[in-house]
């Protein structure tokens, strides 16, 4: 059994919601993200997704971007994404990196597979890469013992909506409105619309993501997804803050927040 | 002339989308159904009478196609004494190639319901295009524009917004084209259902590369026919600029079959190969992998990071190349070299004093192109090139890089 799902399980048997917490790797620096991953397993988040910096983002809104810029000028490199995995696993929450596809094409499929396994990664999400084109990350995810963790939205037909089930393995991403990452203000129906369409055509866990920011709106999403997706207001915190004590402290804060809001989403 | 194997239609197409190993679909998910809906409805409009009769309309009544051939006999003894013939894509309404494609995309557009264009341009000639198509048949229009191309080629700016498009200026990255392309994207992907994106280049994912090809091949059926026409004969070598390469194909497509007609598509190789600050795809450290949806030469660095192209002409100001320019250099169909800005812009000066044709500087691209392959063939030569867009855009640039304005003056 892979990490997600012993996370997820473990959710499960609680009967409250994953916290999945996205943060990319590199920024302030990579030190200093490392420690942020650290905080968010500190702070309850269960799974992290530690985001590759790429020069063109076309799935992130401004807040993602600007800090995954900003990794990349202070000398990110691809590598650095194994040790915030490890460091991850080591504090006992499941890490998955959410890439875009060039940085990994550019390693090496295979190679990027056995290092990331090797680090105790659990596997990867892919915003561009849709189970049509990922033939290589297929295999190469077989034989590492990786999870594969593709996208689903509104707009997905009933057909898609089975293929890539089919080829998901681990959770289903489901992008909770058609757009880019960011908080909004209201999550839209979309989402719990869509996590019944995924029900009726496969068995694995689906967790809701873009747009989510605010303990309400995890409670209120917890209610049917088995996990709940935050990005940008994590990144957030890290941004604005004049020092990285500061954005540590207001990190802390939020995901305590968030996961909160997760533990009361079922009662 | 250069003897190759010929690929044709039957097997050029691999698989959905591909070209040889070059092209697919790289994608977030919430556009696949667009790009699939879109796909169904360029394959039924290609064989309806109805849409094929309403674009050849347009063509003639409102872009001026034909466009016309030109010699271009002053021009041509710099070119080693070869024949030189332009074909006119200048003289397009909108001043460009640009708009083949973009009447084509504002009527499936019209077709698929959707009532909202978005498109990216980088020189602004497409912009201009999808602006004026948009007037046209009264659909709202979003433009957006990498920062540095808004500076550098403000009278198009204007253009567009007396057209009553929005022109968004895009501050990310190397705020050139590649940012305005994520930006049109990330747009289309929040707006799928009433908006369609007007990819303005021969790159992105399945289908454009294949339907925007096909708006621009009438430049290629034309050329053949009037050339063959008037001399009687083939061309020895077509050259034209490649940026994503929509003129390049255009032109080429419709050749690809006579083995006898070298292909050659010129590059930006802004100021110098081994100065790292050009746009030339094949001619530089590229190598293959995914940008803006298709797998394909991409300038990038050893972490797969897009690399920032370098070009005088914001039109070839871009890092990624269209896929089947990739299998056709690859394939050695087509030949690929690159040209500096200093090359592109002697060849900018020599056709307006010798002809009295103020080329784009990417078209100069190709001039400059022609001015090599035709010292190559020698007086016996012909030589046919893509002059795909006319300079007027480009005044300000070629009068600054030529000193011709005293202080003070615009």
């Amino acid at each position: 059994m892979s990490s997600l799902a012993t996370q997820l399980d473990a959710c499960r048997a609680q009967n409250r919601p994953a916290v999945v917490g996205y943060l990319p790797v590199g920024f302030p620096d990579v030190e200093g993200s490392i420690e942020a991953m650290r905080a968010l397993v500190e702070s309850g988040v269960d799974i992290v997704e530690v985001g590759l910096p790429y020069t063109d983002p076309l799935m992130d809104g401004p807040v993602i971007q600007t800090a995954a810029t900003r990794a990349l000028e202070s000398g990110v490199r691809v590598r650095d994404v194994f040790r915030a995995v490890k460091a991850i696993d080591e504090a006992g929450a499941a890490a998955v990196v959410m890439t875009y596809w060039n940085p990994v094409l550019r390693y090496g499929v295979d190679e990027f597979a056995h290092d990331l396994a090797a680090a105790g990664g659990s596997g990867m999400i892919t915003p561009d890469l849709v189970p049509d084109e990922a033939a290589p990350w297929m295999s190469a995810s077989e034989e590492h013992g990786l999870d594969r963790v593709f996208l689903v939205a509104p707009s997905s037909t009933a057909e898609r909506l089975a293929s890539t089930t089919a080829a998901s393995s681990g959770f289903v991403y489901a992008a909770s409105l058609m757009g880019v990452t960011g908080a909004r203000t209201a999550v839209d129906d979309a989402a719990e619309l869509l996590v019944s369409r995924v029900r009726e055509v496969s068995d694995l866990p689906v967790c809701v993501g873009l747009g989510v920011s605010t303990r309400d709106q995890v409670a209120q999403i917890g209610r049917y997804a088995d996990g709940v997706i935050i990005g940008s207001a994590l990144v957030r915190c890290l941004v604005d803050a004049d020092t990285p004590a500061d954005g540590l402290r207001a990190l802390r804060h939020v995901a305590s927040e968030l996961v909160a809001g997760a533990h009361e989403s079922r009662r | 002339m250069t003897d190759t194997t010929v690929p044709t239609d039957a097997n050029v197409q691999t698989g959905l989308g591909r070209f040889g190993e070059f092209g697919g679909r790289y994608v977030p998910e919430a556009l696949v159904a667009a790009l699939e809906e879109l796909d169904e409805q360029r394959l039924k409009a290609n064989h309806d009478p109805g849409f094929i009769g309403e674009l050849a309309e347009l063509h003639r009544s409102y872009t001026g196609r034909p466009s016309i051939i030109t010699e271009v006999p002053r021009f041509a003894e710099h070119c080693g004494g070869a024949r030189v013939v332009l074909k006119r894509e200048d003289l397009n309404h909108t001043g460009s190639h640009k708009i083949n494609n973009v009447l084509g995309q504002a009527l499936l557009t019209k077709r698929m319901g959707k009532t909202r264009v978005i498109a990216e341009t980088g020189a602004g000639q497409h912009g201009v295009a999808t602006a004026t198509a948009a007037a046209l048949l009264g659909l709202d229009c979003v433009i957006y524009m990498g920062r540095v191309d808004t500076e550098r080629q403000a009278l198009n700016v204007a253009r567009m917004r007396l057209l009553g498009a929005q022109v968004v200026p895009v501050d990310h990255g190397s705020r050139t084209l590649k940012d305005a392309v994520n930006e049109a994207f990330r747009d289309w992907v929040a707006n799928v259902e009433h908006s369609h994106y007007v990819l303005g280049t021969v790159t992105g994912p399945y289908p454009f590369p294949e339907m925007v090809r096909d708006f621009h091949r009438i430049i290629g059926v034309e050329a053949r026919q009037q050339v063959l026409d008037a001399y009687g004969r083939l061309p020895d070598a077509i050259c034209a600029c490649v940026g994503g390469g929509s003129n390049a194909m255009g032109i080429f497509h419709r050749f690809i079959d006579d083995s006898g007609v070298r292909l050659i598509g010129l590059e930006a190789a802004g100021e110098g190969l081994e100065s790292g600050r050009h746009a030339a795809r094949f001619s530089g450290q590229a190598i293959p992998g995914v940008l803006h949806g298709a797998f394909t030469y991409v300038l990038q660095d050893e972490d797969g990071q897009t690399v920032e192209s370098h070009s005088v002409s914001a039109g070839l100001d871009y890092p990624s190349v269209g896929p089947e320019h990739s299998f056709l250099r690859d394939s050695g169909r087509a030949e690929y070299d690159s040209i500096t800005d200093d090359e592109a812009m002697e060849a900018f000066r020599l056709l307006a004093r010798t002809e009295g044709i103020l080329p784009a500087i990417e078209s100069a691209h190709a001039l400059a192109g022609a001015m090599k392959v035709g010292r190559d063939l020698g007086p016996e030569g012909f030589v046919l090139v893509s002059l795909s867009g006319r300079g007027d855009k480009d005044v300000d640039s070629a009068a600054r890089w030529f000193g011709l304005l005293d202080e003070g003056e615009v």
